[in-house]
């Protein structure tokens, strides 16, 4: 067993209910090792909506709320108003996130508000069984898109950079080591941290979307469609484009503000300014 | 030398440590895991450089690769 289950997982609830090459697994091993190399355990809290990677903090011996489908952006937004001192990690789902949440993540992401949000993007509603999901590719034949998907998919970092979210990073589940550190990076900025990770569902986006049941084909192939965007490179495509001039997905740090103004401290100089003690 | 266990609890056959380990240490076997299918195993654990990647991409946990 991995060594740092021990210290963060409930070993009695124990094998986890993913299905078999999930890539919410290794999620949540790289949340566990950032949180190792901050060593901040006592400090964090989760907070989770509906969906099969909303199950991920559930396993964890923190602070944790399971709360409503697409809401998870709004629970911790008003637990971080009521306990600042806390680090609040959102884990997320592209349907839960995007799609019932989307009204919640556009306000979270324009406040810039001190959260960290992993956002598992899988290209599909997996749990409820494989329907089409708003980050779905184009062509992509899914349980309520028969005849292939014909919208445009949405993509997520571009919306929250838009709208000012100062910390923006896009990884995949084939690169732990470096989405662990920009989970920690993520946890130690001041300010929204949106964390956008590109995961395999082997049984409902497997054969629909990737045509590849194998989950280490389908980790195989986003090592293939993905480049390595290079924060501050003269990059002519960008880290705002959905795929470069060779159609590759670009991943990476996109955006780190560290002088954005948080919502906590204008919250605070509002109240100093009108003489309330909080 | 490293010794490499794998959990037959946590372990559900997903095959993702055949095809990240460099030196293809893990290799398929015949024993059954408690969830039903066909478990990896380790094999000439002597050539393992610990980089920790099977750790790390487990998806359950399964592997604990000590020095």
């Amino acid at each position: 067993m991995n060594k740092l289950y021990e210290k963060y997982i409930k070993k009695e609830s124990l094998p986890n209910l993913f299905c078999p090459g999930c890539g919410n697994g290794i999620i949540q091993i790289a949340a566990m090792d950032a949180m190792e190399k901050l060593n901040c355990k006592d400090d964090v809290a989760c907070v989770s909506g509906i969906g099969c990677s909303s199950w991920i903090p559930c396993y964890y011996k923190l602070d944790v709320i399971h709360s409503m489908h697409g809401r998870a952006l709004a629970f911790a937004e008003g637990l971080k108003l009521a306990r600042p001192d806390k680090k609040i990690l959102v884990f997320t789902g592209d349907g839960d996130c995007m799609a019932i949440g989307g009204n919640h993540l556009l306000h979270a992401a324009q406040r810039n508000i001190d959260l960290t949000v992993v956002m598992v993007n899988n290209y599909i509603y997996g749990m409820t069984g494989g329907q089409k999901s708003p980050t779905t590719p184009i062509g992509a034949k899914t349980k309520t898109s028969p005849f292939g998907c014909i919208d445009e998919p949405m993509n997520a970092c571009k919306l929250v950079m838009s709208l000012g979210a100062s910390y923006v990073a896009r990884w995949t589940t084939a690169h732990p080591v470096q989405l662990a550190k920009a989970i920690a990076e993520g946890m130690d900025h001041k300010g929204f941290s949106f964390i956008e990770v590109l995961s395999q569902c082997p049984v409902q986006a497997g054969k629909n979307v990737w045509g590849e049941k194998e989950p280490a084909k389908i980790m195989a192939k986003y090592k293939e469609v993905t480049y390595l965007y290079k924060l501050g490179s003269n990059d002519p495509t960008g880290a705002m484009a959905e795929k470069n001039a060779e159609g590759k997905i670009p991943i990476g740090l996109f955006k780190n503000d560290e002088n954005a103004q948080e919502y906590l401290e204008r919250v605070e100089a509002k109240l100093a300014e009108s003489g309330i003690a909080r | 030398m490293a010794t490499i266990t794998i959990d037959k609890a946590c372990c559900k056959g997903c095959n993702i440590c055949l095809t990240v380990c460099p030196k293809k240490i893990f290799v398929k076997s015949r024993q059954r895991n408690n969830y039903g299918t066909a478990m990896p195993a380790a094999e000439n654990q002597d050539e393992c450089i610990v980089c920790r990647m099977c750790e790390r991409m487990c998806p359950d946990g399964a592997i604990d690769v000590e020095k």
